[in-house]
């Protein structure tokens, strides 16, 4: 059996999923949060059943290509689940009664009930019931509050078949609000004050580059602190056990693989290239801290709902870089990791934007893992060297985007989006999306960080390292100004830009040489993982073109600050 | 007086009368229960013909300038 999950946009779907199946998502407070369909099961007892995330949809006659996959997928389901809010229900029926009319057995899910009672929202469940003729079953998704009773109800799933046109759907549901709702008035509370205020230009413009900066602050204070106070004291205490292990092995390979080299007799965990000291520093001591960090603060942005009041902001800015509002959102997952960042790019309804903002995000805006180590190599020659990188990645950012739109044939769409109500996260999904998003880090980045120092390790070995050094210097001697040693590093920024990034210290770089090199390890090519994800989003053509304006932009850029610095 | 809601001020209020465009717009906004009939309250517009923030019955929507201007709302000024 194949039970289906569907409704409008924003409505706690990926919440449902996540409450029927156990089975982890990202849920956010912002329309399309889910790009790709989910597949879970669900045990009912005698059977087993296949349930199905589909994307948030207003209508089965489509009008995106999001709601054309839908209504294909309402083809192969056996049962919906019509996730309904309790808090808009005039809007989200008219999908429930499109359902109806498909002859496809349907259950009602009454979502967001709490909300729906502080807002003073009163459903007669009785009544609702039996003017739609199936199950309403009144739900908060986020806390899993009557997900059972939702379960021990699917059986009773009915179909109908009475077809309507879109007028007389609109006067039945005039007809069932009627009967069934009663809305109390109240007082505005605090949260919808302020929700003109964020958007309005006048405030909302100020407001946003306030929060930019207090998020960039928080994640620096919070990472900063997590190092110093947590992960610096383990390794220090993890040392001995890595210096008597080193003693015991002795001298030879296994000791230069596992501890790497010894700088100045002692073991340095950023330059020793081991397995043991390096693999494991560089991930969890000097970017796991900085992970967090973020994703603590991109899970309170996105759960409150601020995020489509920013993208309504930018949308200006958006347009003459070929986009439109709703592309901050690949660009700011991309800061936590590219990879989600180019998923999300399918949020945007057509290829050029699409190829734009994967491209750009790709291009100039490093990962967080990448982030984290320029603060802590290029940070140590103070703040300036910092403000140098990362402006210059901003600027690549603008002004790669203005030519790209000028470029590139065809336009952008306006933006179409609907701005969910400010909502206060709530703590058990925010933190375990930060969970998540943390598992997924340590679970993705640590096989490759290893896999990179070993490889790393075997060319210079092998000589192959200087062989490399050789062929690559008219570019990267000549024009970017770096030594030849460098290209290990660059050579390492295909599986990992942390690692790459850490490679640049034993080579007793100046600050104008770190700053290019690390422009550069940012620029030059997208790391392995997010290359996969490109490639299979963009299609062959695409991602060549993507890729040749990454190599050329970054021998163009890392040349002239070798001129001007 | 019939104007798009563009010409709204920020803040006022009209009711929704026509929407024009194709039909694959028209049902886009009907779907949204956006339809003849409804209160329309402009929220705000961002500069440089930057899109139009609009809100029916509680619900805020962002919509770009141009079609904002094929949505025909009636004022008493």
């Amino acid at each position: 059996m194949r039970i289906l999950i569907m409704g409008n946009q924003n409505v706690g779907k990926s919440a449902m999923f996540f409450r029927l199946t156990g089975i982890n998502v990202t849920v956010s407070n912002y329309p399309g949060t889910t790009v790709e369909f989910k597949e879970g099961r669900l045990n009912l007892g005698d059977e087993t059943a296949e349930i199905i995330d589909v994307p948030g949809t207003y209508t089965i006659e489509p009008t995106s290509k999001a709601e054309e996959v839908a209504a294909k997928m309402l083809k192969e389901g056996d049962i919906v689940i019509n996730v309904v809010d309790a808090t808009n229900l005039e809007r989200n029926l008219y999908l429930t009664l499109q359902l109806l009319e498909r002859n496809v057995p349907v259950i009602v899910a009454l979502n967001l009930w709490d909300e729906a009672h502080h807002k003073g929202i009163d459903i007669n469940l009785r009544e609702l019931e039996k003017e739609l003729g199936v199950p309403v079953v009144p739900t908060v998704a986020v806390t899993g509050e009557g997900i059972k009773t939702l379960v021990s109800r699917i059986k009773e799933a009915k179909a109908h078949k009475k077809r309507h046109n879109e007028k007389e759907r609109w006067a039945r549901i005039g007809r069932i609000i009627k009967n069934s709702e009663s809305i109390k008035h109240r007082k505005e509370t605090l949260l919808e004050r302020i929700e003109d205020t964020t958007v309005k230009p006048l405030t909302g413009v100020p407001i946003a580059i306030f929060v930019a900066f207090l998020m960039f602050y928080m994640i620096r204070i919070i990472g900063e602190g997590l190092i110093t106070n947590v992960f610096d004291p383990i390794f220090e205490a993890y040392k001995p056990l890595v210096i008597s292990l080193g003693n015991a092995i002795g001298p030879g390979t296994l000791h230069y693989i596992l501890i790497g080299n010894m700088i100045g007799g002692q073991i340095d965990y950023v330059q020793s290239m081991g397995l043991l000291t390096t693999g494991l520093y560089v991930p969890i001591a000097m970017v796991l801290p900085y992970i967090f960090a973020f994703y603590l603060i991109l899970g309170v942005l996105e759960d409150s709902g601020y995020l489509p009041r920013l993208a309504t902001l930018i949308d200006t800015v958006m347009h003459r870089l070929g986009m439109h509002g709703l592309s901050i959102i690949p660009m700011l997952l991309g800061i936590g990791c590219n990879v989600p960042g180019a998923l999300s790019t399918r949020i945007l309804e057509t290829k050029r934007q699409r190829f734009i903002a994967a491209t750009l995000m790709a291009i100039a805006i490093p990962c967080m893992a990448q982030i984290a180590m320029i603060i802590g190599l290029v940070g140590r020659h103070g703040i300036a060297g910092l403000g140098i990188v990362f402006g210059v990645l901003f600027l690549v950012w603008l002004f790669l985007g203005l030519i790209l739109n000028r470029i590139m044939k065809g336009g952008s769409p306006e933006i179409f989006m609907e701005i969910p109500p400010y909502r206060i996260p709530y703590w058990g999904s925010l933190l375990k999306k930060l969970w998540m998003r943390m598992k997924g880090f340590v679970a993705h980045a640590v096989p490759y960080v290893l896999l990179g120092v070993i490889l790393i390790n075997m060319l210079y070995f092998s000589g192959l390292i200087t062989l490399a050094g050789k062929v690559t210097a008219p570019l990267v001697v000549n024009v970017l100004g770096l030594p030849e040693d460098a290209v290990g590093a660059l050579i390492m920024g295909f599986l990992r830009k942390d690692v790459a990034t850490g490679m640049l210290l034993p080579l007793g770089l100046s600050l104008k040489q770190l700053i290019i090199a690390s422009v550069v390890l940012a620029m030059y090519f997208p790391c392995i993982a997010t290359f996969v994800v490109l490639f299979r989003e963009l299609g062959l053509r695409d991602m060549a073109k993507s890729t040749g304006i990454m190599i050329i932009m970054a021998l163009f850029v890392g040349g002239l600050l070798n001129i001007l610095l | 007086m019939e104007i798009p809601i563009t010409q709204l001020k920020g803040g006022e209020k009209g009711e929704l009368k026509r929407i024009d465009g194709g039909i694959s717009f028209r049902r886009k906004i009907s779907s949204l229960n956006i339809r003849p009939g409804k209160m329309v309250r402009k929220v705000t517009s961002q500069p440089l013909r930057g899109p139009v923030v609009i809100e029916v019955d509680g619900r805020r929507l962002t919509i770009g300038r141009g079609m904002a201007m094929k949505i025909f709302v009636e004022v008493n000024r």
